[in-house]
């Protein structure tokens, strides 16, 4: 069976920092991967690799069994495959969420604006936003902020989905909201990769769970096994932090 | 907004420890948009607003003495005589004012025109300039090229050589009017200026809005369009009215090219009888349409940033 994803030796460095060296990740299809680690151990910036939105130095990336990361291939037309949603949520602050999340299948997706509009409506229904649809960013919190995020990102119908430290900013209440979708999206068998600092949601929805450190995957497993038995006394270290500070 | 954060609820705790002390009752008025009319809710309570009475009292009372002194000073000179019969002269006045008022609706018109290409060209030449990647290193230099060569000479200069260098070639198809080439002289020279002034405002949109926009599969074109052109204007607008209030005046140089607009038929109605009150006609003619362009402007910027501020400490 050809890989969803596949990361190959991949090396990045923002100048003379290196953010990622040599790193390997096999996602199958209806996979659900979980990146876990401290602030900059290079979680956030493998996702934009996979993205494209940040250049790879070496390496490959292959989205079902093709090389992305060829020069000959546009960016835009891999991007259209995949949804992403970020830390800061960065909403367009000029639009409303129903032309934040209408506007990629409009102007990309070539969708009709009656069905665009239908499909933002069940989404914004199914996330308990139906009444914000004619809100502006700015008049949300933070925690419906990002669910628009999450729901303009599924509006474009990705077969892969990327979410970089996403529950960071929510309430907790919407915490276990967003893992509902999550499971739902997974049973849908939507491939998802997540980097994340919450361990329970790791834990909980992960089949993969993969321990970066200092631009490596250091260890990578079933979640059980990740979290139970870690191999790498670096795991272990990492993980009985996140133990003290009453995350796990 | 961390400019919002802080500079207000200070004043507002200020205003609200003087009524306090003073031990005035807020005013109905304070209710409205709390917060918002800083400065005026402060003078709303009792002694605030004798006080604002009295200073309203003493500015124009030291404007009236100041104005008198000088009208006295030049009206009482030994010159004012002269001065009035060649600048001032009302006869002059009501016979020049039909031809002037005429060239400088002449002059609106230019200014009308050049401006509505000039905000497009101008977006144009911008759009091009932030566009990312190798592949428009090419178009990029071009712009840049475009927009240094015209911005490093004069103005005037510009208008005299397109102006009369290209209707002297005769080429067929090609416009000869001097008003065409003048016209068109200060859209190419604007749009340079312009274009700097959207780009800075495009760069000021936070990158996270680029990143979002491509990572929904967005191309350049279409991320400048729907997301950073939109926000980058509601940026620049206090300075695109500047260049308003520039171009309008501007717009009276392609007299040189021989264009009947208003300045040119002020000077038509000199040379026949050396006196200079057509110029003051004129002179009232630009400063009726651009000191109210100007207050617009002031009072935009201002309450733009205000309602920045008003989001950003709620």
């Amino acid at each position: 069976m050809t890989a969803k994803v596949e990361v190959r030796s991949v090396v990045k460095s923002f100048d003379d920092k290196v953010v990622l060296r040599d790193v390997d990740l096999v996602v199958q299809p209806h996979e659900v991967v979980c990146l876990i680690g401290s602030s900059g151990s290079g979680k956030s910036t493998m996702l934009k690799c996979i993205n494209l939105l940040v250049e790879i130095d070496d390496g490959q990336i292959m989205l079902d069994g093709e090389e992305i990361t060829d020069p000959s291939v546009n960016p835009n037309d891999i991007r259209q495959r995949m949804g992403i949603v970020f830390q800061a949520f960065n909403l367009f602050p000029h639009m409303n969420v129903l032309d934040n999340i209408t506007l990629s299948p409009i102007k990309v997706h070539g969708v009709r604006k009656d069905e665009a509009v239908e499909r933002a409506r069940g989404l914004l229904e199914q996330f308990g936003l139906l009444d914000k649809i004619e809100e502006y960013p700015d008049r949300l919190s933070g925690g419906q902020q990002q669910r628009v995020a999450v729901v303009r990102a599924l509006a474009t119908q990705p077969e892969l989905m990327l979410f970089d430290e996403v529950t960071s900013a929510l309430d907790p209440e919407l915490v276990a909201e967003v893992l509902g979708v999550i499971r739902g999206l997974k049973e849908e068998g939507m491939t998802m990769i997540i980097a994340t600092h919450e361990m329970g949601f790791a834990r909980d929805v992960a089949d993969q769970v993969c321990f970066l450190d200092n631009g490596v995957i250091l260890e990578k497993g079933e979640p059980g096994k990740i979290f139970s038995e870690p191999e790498q006394p670096r795991t272990r270290q990492f993980l009985q932090r996140i133990v003290e500070a009453g995350r796990l | 907004m961390a400019h919002g954060g802080c500079g207000y609820p200070l004043r507002t705790m200020e205003a609200n420890s003087d009524r306090e002390t003073r031990g005035d009752s807020p005013s109905p008025g304070d209710l409205r948009s709390p917060g918002l009319w800083p400065s005026r809710q402060r003078r709303r309570g009792g002694r605030q607003m004798e006080e604002g009475a009295r200073s309203a009292l003493i500015a124009a009372a030291s404007t009236v003495i100041l104005v008198g002194i000088v009208l006295w000073w030049v009206l009482t000179s030994e010159a004012w005589p002269a001065v009035q019969r060649q600048f001032f002269n009302w006869d002059h006045f009501w016979k020049s004012f039909p031809d002037v008022v005429g060239g400088f609706w002449l002059d609106i018109k230019m200014f009308l025109i050049a401006e509505v290409l000039i905000l497009f060209f101008a977006l144009v030449l911008a759009m091009i300039r932030s566009l990312r990647g190798p592949a428009f290193f090419p178009l990029r230099a071009l712009v840049v090229l475009f927009i240094d060569l015209i911005r490093g000479v004069p103005i005037i200069l510009l208008i005299l050589l397109l102006g009369f260098g290209i209707p002297a070639l005769q080429l067929s198809g090609v416009p000869n009017s001097p008003l065409f080439w003048g016209v068109t002289t200060l859209i190419i020279s604007y749009s340079a200026y312009t274009a700097e002034v959207y780009r800075a405002g495009i760069e000021s949109v936070h990158e996270s809005q680029r990143m979002a926009a491509r990572s929904l599969g967005l191309t350049q074109m279409q991320t400048l369009r729907f997301v950073l052109v939109p926000q980058a204007i509601r940026n620049v607008i206090p300075a695109l009215l500047n260049g308003f209030v520039s171009l309008q005046k501007d717009v009276a140089l392609v007299y040189v090219l021989g264009v009947r607009e208003g300045v040119r038929e002020a000077q038509i109605y000199i040379a026949g009888t050396f006196n200079y009150t057509p110029y003051i006609v004129a002179t009232i003619l630009f400063l009726l349409v651009s000191v109210p362009v100007a207050r617009f402007t002031d009072w935009y910027t201002e309450r733009d940033r205000r309602r920045r501020q008003a989001v950003g400490s709620s």
